[in-house]
Formats: C-alpha cells, sequence, structure tokens
C-alpha cells in the first residue's frame, strides 16, 4: 500500500510540471503586457520605467527563462509576487484558502446529509410519491445553472425578504468568532453549491440501493427474521455506500474550483473569485500559483480516493 | 397432410427466428430508447430547439440587435390579464431594457447554445475516441506516453481551466473570431476529451484479447482496420452515453462563461448574457431573466433526458 502511494506521488509530479507548463504558455502567449496594463494611465511614467520595470520582474528574458526562474522558485516555496498586490501570491492564497474550504465542507456536508436520506428514502419507497417527487428533484437539481439560483436567492431572501445577508463571510465590523453572524453569511452560498451534488447523489443512491437490496444476502438477512432498519441500514446500506467513496474522491477539488462562479455571485472572499480576478487581470504569479494549488489538491484527493477505496472495500487490490 | 402441418408450423417458427435475428442490438436499443416517454419528450424538445435555431431568421418578429428604446422592459403579453400596464402586441414575451425583443433573442441564442453544445462535443468525440482507441490498442510507450499526457488535463480542475484559457486569450485572434465563439469551443474540447479517452481505452483494454479481435488479426486486418471495424462498434454504447451527457455540460458552461463576462460577445444573444444583463433590470420586470434561465433549464433537461433514456437503451446495467 505504502508503495502504491508513493508511485502515486512521484507520477504527481511529471504531471503537476505539465500543468505548469500549459498554464505558464496559456497566459504567456496572451498579447498584452501586465507592466503596460497596470501603469496604464498613470502619469510620469517613462517609457524607460516601463521596460525597468519588464526587467525586474524578468519579462524581458524569453520564455523558457521565464519558466525556468518560475519553476526554480516554486521548487523553493516561492511563487513570486503579485503584480497587482505586491506581496507574496502563494501568501494571498493562503489568506482566502480559509473562506474556500469553509464552503465546500459546508457544501459538501449538506450534499451527504441530503442526498444520501433521500436517494435510500426513494430506493425504499420505489414508485410512490415520495420516490416520484425525489427522482424529479434529482434531475432538475442538474438543470438549474449555479450563478441563476445565486442571484434569484439573493434577490429573494436578501432583498425582498432581507433574511439573509447577501454578500461576504462576516458582517463589517463583527468579531471574527461571531458564528451565528458566519452562520447566516453561510447558507446561501453553500446551498446553492450543493445543490447539483445533492441531485447527483440522492440519483447514485437511489440506483446503488435498488441494487443492493436485490441481493442474497439481504434476502437472507430478512429471512433470518431481522427488522427492516436493521436490514436496511446495517446490511444494505453499508454496501450501497461502497461507490460513493469514488464520488467523494474528486468532489472537493471540484467544489473548490466549482465555488469559484458561487464565490463570484456572492462575493465570497475565496480562491476561486481571486483566481479569476487574477486571470482578468494578467496577474501572472497569482493565475499560476492558483492553478497549482487547485491541481495539487484534485490530484491528492484523486489518491485519497482510490486508497479509500481499496481501504473500504477489501475486494479491490491496489498494485 | 399431417405432415405438411408439422412443416408450415417449422418454417412459420423458421420464419418467426429468422425475423427475430434480424433485430440487432441497435434497433433494440432504439425500441427502448422510443418506449421511454420522457427520453421521447426531450428529444421532440431538442428538435424543436434545433427547428428554432435554424429558421431564426425567418420566424423572429424583429432583429435580435435592434433597439427601440419608448417600448423598453415591456412584459410579456400574458401579464396583461393580471393588471401589468407595460405590455405591447408588437412584444409577446416583452422587450430588455434596450427595447430589443426578448422572444427574438431567445429564438436566436437557441443558435449559441446548440452549437456551444455539439461543436465541442464533436471535437471531444474525435480526439478523444482516436487517442483512447490508439492507446488502448497499440499499448506500450505510446500507451504510457498519451496516458501522461491524458493526466495532465484529468488533474486540471475543469472549470478553472476553461475560464483562465478564455479569460486569458479572449484578446487575441483566436478570441475575437466568430464572435468568441472559437475559444470557447477550444477550451471545452480541451478540457473534455479526457474523460472519453480513458473510457475508451478501458474499453479497449479489456477487448483486445477477445478471440474476435484475434480472429480479425489472424486472417491479416490491420490494426487500423480493427479498430475501426471491430474495436469501435464494441465501444460505442457507453460512448454515446458519455457524449449524450457532454452536451449540457457544455451548454453550462457557455452560460457561466457569458455570466461572468467572458463568453460570446455581445451584443450576439445568448441565454446566459440574457441573464446576466436581465439582473440589472430585475427590481422593474422579472421577465428578461426568467425567460432565459426557463429555456436553459428546460434544454438541459431535455438532453439529460435523453441521456437517461439512452444510457437504459443501450445498457440498463451501466452506471455512469
Amino acid at each position: 500500500m505504502w508503495k502504491y502511494v508513493l508511485r502515486r506521488l512521484l507520477y504527481a509530479i511529471p504531471t503537476l510540471l505539465g500543468i505548469s507548463i500549459i498554464v505558464f504558455l496559456v497566459t504567456r502567449l496572451a498579447p498584452g503586457d501586465p507592466v503596460r496594463l497596470y501603469t496604464f494611465g498613470a502619469l510620469n511614467v517613462t517609457e524607460e520605467d516601463i521596460q525597468g520595470l519588464r526587467a525586474y520582474y524578468g519579462l524581458d528574458q524569453p520564455l523558457w527563462i521565464q519558466y525556468v526562474s518560475w519553476i526554480t522558485k516554486v521548487v523553493r516555496g516561492d511563487f513570486g509576487m503579485s503584480l497587482q498586490y505586491h506581496q507574496p501570491a502563494l501568501g494571498l492564497l493562503f489568506e482566502r484558502m480559509g473562506a474556500t474550504l469553509q464552503l465546500a465542507f459546508t457544501a459538501l456536508f449538506l450534499q451527504l446529509a441530503i442526498g444520501i436520506p433521500l436517494g435510500v428514502m426513494a430506493a425504499l419507497r420505489r414508485g410512490s410519491w415520495v420516490d416520484n417527487v425525489i427522482r424529479v428533484f434529482g434531475v432538475i437539481g442538474h438543470a438549474i445553472p449555479q450563478f441563476w439560483l445565486g442571484l434569484m436567492a439573493i434577490i429573494l431572501v436578501s432583498v425582498t425578504l432581507r433574511l439573509l445577508p447577501s454578500q461576504g463571510v462576516l458582517t463589517v465590523g463583527k468579531d471574527i468568532w461571531d458564528v451565528p453572524d458566519r452562520i447566516r453569511h453561510i447558507i446561501m452560498p453553500s446551498f446553492v453549491l450543493a445543490l447539483a451534488g445533492i441531485a447527483n447523489y440522492s440519483r447514485y443512491l437511489r440506483t446503488e440501493t435498488l441494487d443492493v437490496i436485490s441481493q442474497d444476502y439481504v434476502r437472507t438477512a430478512h429471512a433470518k427474521g431481522l427488522g427492516e432498519r436493521t436490514v436496511v441500514y446495517v446490511h444494505a446500506l453499508r454496501n450501497a455506500l461502497i461507490p460513493m467513496v469514488t464520488a467523494l474522491g474528486g468532489i472537493l477539488a471540484v467544489l473548490v474550483s466549482g465555488a469559484l462562479v458561487v464565490e463570484q455571485v456572492f462575493t465570497w472572499p475565496g480562491v476561486g473569485q481571486f483566481t479569476y480576478a487574477a486571470a482578468r487581470s494578467r496577474d501572472y504569479p497569482v493565475i499560476m500559483a492558483g492553478v497549482m494549488v487547485a491541481s495539487t489538491l484534485l490530484v491528492l484527493s484523486y489518491l485519497i480516493r482510490d486508497v479509500a477505496y481499496a481501504i473500504v472495500d477489501p475486494r479491490i487490490k491496489v498494485k | 397432410m399431417a405432415t405438411t402441418a408439422v412443416s408450415t408450423r417449422r418454417q412459420a417458427a423458421q420464419h418467426d427466428l429468422a425475423a427475430r435475428k434480424q433485430r440487432s442490438l441497435w434497433r433494440d436499443a432504439v425500441w427502448r430508447l422510443f418506449r421511454n416517454r420522457a427520453a421521447i419528450a426531450g428529444l421532440a424538445v431538442i428538435v424543436f430547439a434545433a427547428f428554432v435555431a435554424i429558421f431564426a431568421p425567418i420566424i423572429a418578429p424583429y432583429s435580435p440587435i435592434q433597439q427601440n428604446t419608448p417600448k423598453q422592459l415591456m412584459e410579456p403579453i400574458w401579464t396583461r390579464w393580471f393588471g401589468s400596464q407595460f405590455t405591447d402586441s408588437g412584444y409577446l414575451l416583452g422587450s430588455d431594457e434596450l427595447g430589443r425583443d426578448i422572444l427574438t433573442r431567445l429564438m436566436y441564442g437557441t443558435r449559441v447554445s446548440l452549437i456551444v453544445g455539439f461543436v465541442p462535443v464533436a471535437v471531444i468525440f474525435v480526439v478523444g475516441a482516436s487517442i483512447g482507441m490508439v492507446s488502448g490498442y497499440v499499448g506500450g510507450w505510446v500507451d504510457n506516453l498519451l496516458m501522461r499526457f491524458t493526466d495532465i488535463i484529468y488533474a486540471f480542475p475543469d472549470l478553472l481551466f476553461v475560464i483562465i484559457i478564455v479569460a486569458t486569450l479572449r484578446g487575441t485572434e483566436l478570441g475575437t473570431a466568430m464572435d468568441g465563439l472559437l475559444l470557447i469551443f477550444v477550451a471545452l474540447a480541451i478540457v473534455n476529451w479526457v474523460g472519453l479517452a480513458r473510457l475508451i481505452r478501458g474499453q479497449v483494454l479489456s477487448l483486445k484479447h477477445r478471440e474476435f479481435i484475434e480472429a480479425a488479426r489472424a486472417i491479416g486486418a490491420t490494426p487500423v482496420r480493427i479498430m475501426i471495424r471491430h474495436l469501435f462498434p464494441n465501444v460505442l454504447a457507453p460512448v454515446i452515453v458519455s457524449l449524450a451527457f457532454a452536451i449540457p455540460g457544455a451548454m453550462l458552461t457557455e452560460a457561466t462563461l457569458s455570466f461572468l463576462g467572458i463568453g460570446v460577445r455581445p451584443p450576439t444573444p445568448t441565454w446566459g448574457a440574457m441573464i446576466n444583463e436581465g439582473f440589472i433590470v430585475f427590481q422593474a420586470t422579472p421577465w428578461p431573466v426568467l425567460l432565459p434561465a426557463f429555456c436553459i433549464s428546460i434544454i438541459l433537461l431535455a438532453f439529460t433526458f435523453v441521456g437517461d433514456g439512452l444510457r437504459d437503451a443501450l445498457d440498463p446495467r451501466m452506471k455512469i
């Protein structure tokens, strides 16, 4: 097992290198120069100043030299200074990581806490109106664009009903440990982020549960006189949940990158929104750092998924 | 007498058997698909949308960019019976903040949505199928190389990658071609071919040592012929299903890009951009937001139903 983990981690290195090269090229291929962008309209900036700044940031070098100097610094943990904020890019991202993780984990919790019971309920009452309602929800939940749902929620809940705040993690001026205030802020964005996943899990778990409860060992459990609850929750659900581990793996990173839209809608100060802003303002170091952090998360969560899968289901062997 | 009766019955039975044999896997699948009411409803919606998209210039009452500010923010005609004073029988679904006809813009918006659904998915199909097939069948260092490359794209958070490509390359020639549509095609294709390639590779790996492939090789079929004539038809079922689900995904991404303001350039009407613009005037009237949102949801639902139907029809045991 450890050998397997180690090999996967080694494989991750060329993958991440490849990603960095692609993003480096994509961002650099675009015409336009960040120095000119940032000095645009500023008075008293001469052509010499611009050239000086370009040299300072190494932007006058050939691309491959720029890449090599970037990667040699990254190996030492230095992702360079943000062109826009004049602070270390990685530090800026980590400051925003907390907000994104809060949102992602809350959404993940909602997905599991709501999606799994819905799926099991639908499967156990197959063909009833409960099942139909849950199935319709399972399909519709997918067909609603996140940004639209978010904006509608703001208009309905915040503007019209004035129930919940529409932006940020905290009311300005409140203590950072004001938990009730934080909860009020996170309710809407986390639900909007979770919706598609809730729909997905309920569909997924419905098929899984239906699959499992028609198997022989479940019939045996019934036959030896166990109660319905014991059969479903102790015997059936455990096996129905195994494939969920696969689904769980990619979910964290998907939530982190999918949170971009929700963060944008709710002005949530997270990593996705920040990386997007950097992409629009050509803040190269921040784009690179943002992509590398997100990809590393994704690679790690794939690994965790595969290992967890092997642990949960002894029938699977990793090699 | 008796013998003829038996023989006719036998003939009839043989005839029956022959008739049944003709039903191929695909005909069975089509039959199952057509018995699925949700899938048929979805298919009907898609055909209708395609019709609207193709004939938009003929059936649309106005030009999608024709402004008429005195008639701005008209509400749909049916709100008249609920007391709205801002309706105009010239604007069946109302008008937006610049007095452009919403019905017309929705019709033209159908074009963008369908094109964004189908074109990148066609590219994904060609690229993903070729790479997956070659990687799986040839194996060895070719497989290794292609799969390492696939891993790179696979480790990229999809939406983030699309957004970065589109946001940074918008100013280039690629980004301005076809009002920005081309760049969106490219971004969607780059990100999404990986899943298909991996799917096909896996299928090919499990098939390539089966007898029918060995038989084909034994009679001297070339690798290309084996891949196209023997392997491809056998991996087609899961491929169709995964492509059917890729289409609504691409549409949703386009709408999201339009919402972020990096989609197809205005004034080309797209549903996502209409929603985005509509929110500015939402306090005055909700319809410029609600109508395109309704269209997006309906078309996404339609494709999801067809995808579900295809999956059930092609292989009831398959789970995607």
